[in-house]
């Protein structure tokens, strides 16, 4: 039996230190019990692979046979057929505007909590307390800040945020959306930026200190430049997670695919109206939506997958690129 | 506040209370008879700062125990001692970085040109004292910026690049980099070499014209060759600024330094020229310390 071999491989010279081995020399040696878990570890591996591969894959197929360049520039329509539905101009703006919105909150915002948790930290009890609650904001299903974000705006105090009918406070709007659309965004740029600036060596600090700067200086002139990457990363995730959020959408942001705004403000009165996005035009095209206009689904499906796509390549390039500290 | 608790302190097994008798020369180290950087006796010595009985406790453990002694411009001034005695707590309290320790406490007195440091602005501090670290860790911005950085206001960009050029290339000069440099000073200074990294940071430490330079074991990242540049450099440097160097090199120390502390477990031991420290100390445990019997 081999299970209990010992390392057999050929090790030339004893004096030098045994060779590293090609995973295959050294796999038919393992014991039994080891090479089922790695049969089991590759099984699994290939497994969740091909899942992904043929989801992509199958988006990639279905969208190409059903997106026209007409798609981008026409807004949706109602109607029975598909050349009566229009495009998704309106969605793709709406994800747009949403994402650049919650980022707008989102960004500074996670950026500020990250450098004071890593930096100063001070008062502890109240850096714990940060700790666990953006743990807990990254942990709460974004169907549960859609429920808040709607009791919330309907209160007459925010009636500024979205369309109001004889006193009665809509809540939906692009305002509401993005602002908790944010709060999804928060953590990852939080958690991001915080690993960013705690990856930087301590004496890297004191070198800046060393020479008469302020935390504050040293922070923003050396610490946040070398976590670049990182901030980048944290960022473009958030992005990537707010253009692909759906519950908040459809509770926030209403139901209407075309924007459709509240007031006369030009800008003002689209933000404080409905719309939609991406996630939400596939959700009221779906087979199983209003509008149920699948290939419509599918080319906007398509649009999505690929915008958080590249996103993923663009957060790779960024975490690839500039990684120098020890 | 004395310390209410001072910590059981370990002595070496001495032989004998009486200071030490000390075997004299080649027997007791080979290297005291080495070539050294340093020739002929140290220009006129200026007094800079001064510790007087200085204490500092990381919580309740103790690392400096009543230290005093002077630090004078015109001399290098080398902290030796083994791992843990003390001696970077001593180096970083000279600008009050032990404060950002948060459990670190002090008693006793730093003078700087006979002002109390404590009275100082740390930020302002830390610019007449500027220190060194053992890592080479230039900024992730160009050999310029690094420079630069030093010389502005905080956090802003002002003055221009263009006022500044001739300050950044003197502290460059100063730290014998400029002529590797000068080609291309937006080199982003991460892509230098360790030896170059580490001749930046003695430059953005020249920046501020401090009058104390605080190294901390500078070369013990470093390759003998590049060892050699910057020993050579803090040898020119002590007639500029007062130099203080901690390393756990005593070839390095003997070969650069005028003055020499030994401290061992807190205590300054032994305090006085390299000569003497090297060649004939007074204190047994100095004596066997140099002479490699223990550390």
């Amino acid at each position: 039996m081999s299970a209990a071999a010992p390392p057999a491989a050929p090790v030339p010279p004893p004096t030098e230190p045994a060779q590293r081995r090609s995973a295959r020399d050294s796999s038919a040696s393992w014991r039994l019990s080891d090479r089922i878990g790695l049969a089991f570890a590759w099984t699994l591996g290939i497994g969740f692979l091909i899942v992904t591969a043929a989801i992509v894959l199958y988006m990639m197929v279905q969208g190409l046979r059903f997106i026209r360049p007409a798609l981008f520039v026409t807004s949706p329509a109602a109607g029975f057929s598909e050349s009566e539905t229009g495009g998704f101009l309106d969605p793709l703006l709406g994800t747009i505007v949403v994402a650049a919105m919650a980022m707008a909150i989102a960004f500074p915002l996670g950026l500020a909590i990250a450098v004071w948790l890593s930096e100063y930290g001070r008062p502890s009890a109240l850096a714990r307390a940060t700790e666990s609650t953006v743990e807990m904001l990254a942990g709460t299903p974004s169907i549960v800040f859609a429920l808040f974000g709607t009791l919330l705006f309907e209160q007459g105090a925010l009636a500024l945020f979205s369309r109001t009918n004889d006193g009665v406070v809509y809540g939906r709007s692009f305002f509401a959306a993005a602002a908790m659309l944010s709060l999804v965004a928060l953590p990852l740029v939080v958690a991001n930026v915080r690993e960013g600036l705690q990856a930087i060596p301590g004496h890297v600090r004191e070198a800046s200190y060393a020479v008469g700067k302020t935390k504050l200086t040293t922070t923003r002139r050396v610490l946040l430049p070398a976590a670049r990457p990182s901030v980048v990363t944290g960022a473009m995730l958030g992005v990537g997670r707010i253009i692909g959020d759906t519950a908040i959408i459809v509770l926030l942001l209403g139901a209407t695919l075309r924007f459709n705004p509240a007031g006369d403000v030009p800008l003002l009165s689209e933000l404080r109206g409905t719309g939609s996005t991406l996630t939400s035009f596939v959700y009221a095209n779906a087979p199983t939506g209003e509008a149920n206009q699948p290939t419509k689904a599918y080319a906007a499906g398509f649009v999505l997958l690929s915008m958080v796509l590249l996103l993923n390549v663009a957060v790779d390039v960024a975490a690839r690129r500039g990684r120098r500290w020890r | 506040m004395r310390f209410l608790h001072p910590p059981p302190v370990r002595r070496l097994p001495l032989t004998g209370e009486q200071p030490a008798t000390v075997v004299g020369g080649e027997a007791a180290n080979g290297f005291v008879s080495a070539p050294r950087r340093r020739v002929g006796a140290s220009p006129l010595a200026v007094e800079r700062m001064n510790v007087d009985q200085l204490s500092i406790a990381y919580g309740p453990k103790l690392a400096v125990d009543t230290v005093s002694l002077p630090i004078r411009q015109g001399e290098v001034l080398a902290l030796i001692g083994p791992s843990g005695c003390g001696k970077t707590t001593l180096l970083r309290s000279l600008n009050r970085l032990t404060e950002l320790t948060k459990t670190a406490s002090m008693k006793g007195r730093i003078t700087l040109d006979g002002v109390d440091t404590a009275t100082l602005e740390p930020t302002a501090l830390r610019r007449r004292v500027t220190m060194v670290f053992q890592q080479p860790n230039p900024f992730p911005m160009s050999v310029f910026d690094n420079v630069a950085y030093v010389l502005r206001e905080q956090a802003s960009r002002r003055p221009k690049k263009r006022v500044l050029h001739g300050a950044v290339a003197s502290a460059l000069e100063r730290a014998g980099l400029y002529d590797e440099v000068k080609g291309d000073l937006s080199h982003p200074a991460l892509r230098l070499s360790g030896g170059q990294q580490q001749r930046l940071c003695i430059a953005r430490a020249l920046a501020a014209d401090p009058e104390v330079l605080l190294l901390d074991e500078p070369c013990s990242a470093l390759d003998p060759q590049s060892t050699q540049v910057i020993e050579d450099l803090i040898v020119q440097l002590r007639e500029q600024v007062a130099v203080v160097i901690v390393t756990h090199n005593l070839q390095q120390a003997y070969r650069i330094a005028d003055y020499v502390a030994f401290m061992y477990l807190g205590e300054l031991v032994e305090y006085g020229p390299a000569d003497q420290v090297f060649g004939s100390p007074r204190e047994q445990r100095t004596a066997e310390y140099v002479s490699g019997g223990f550390g």
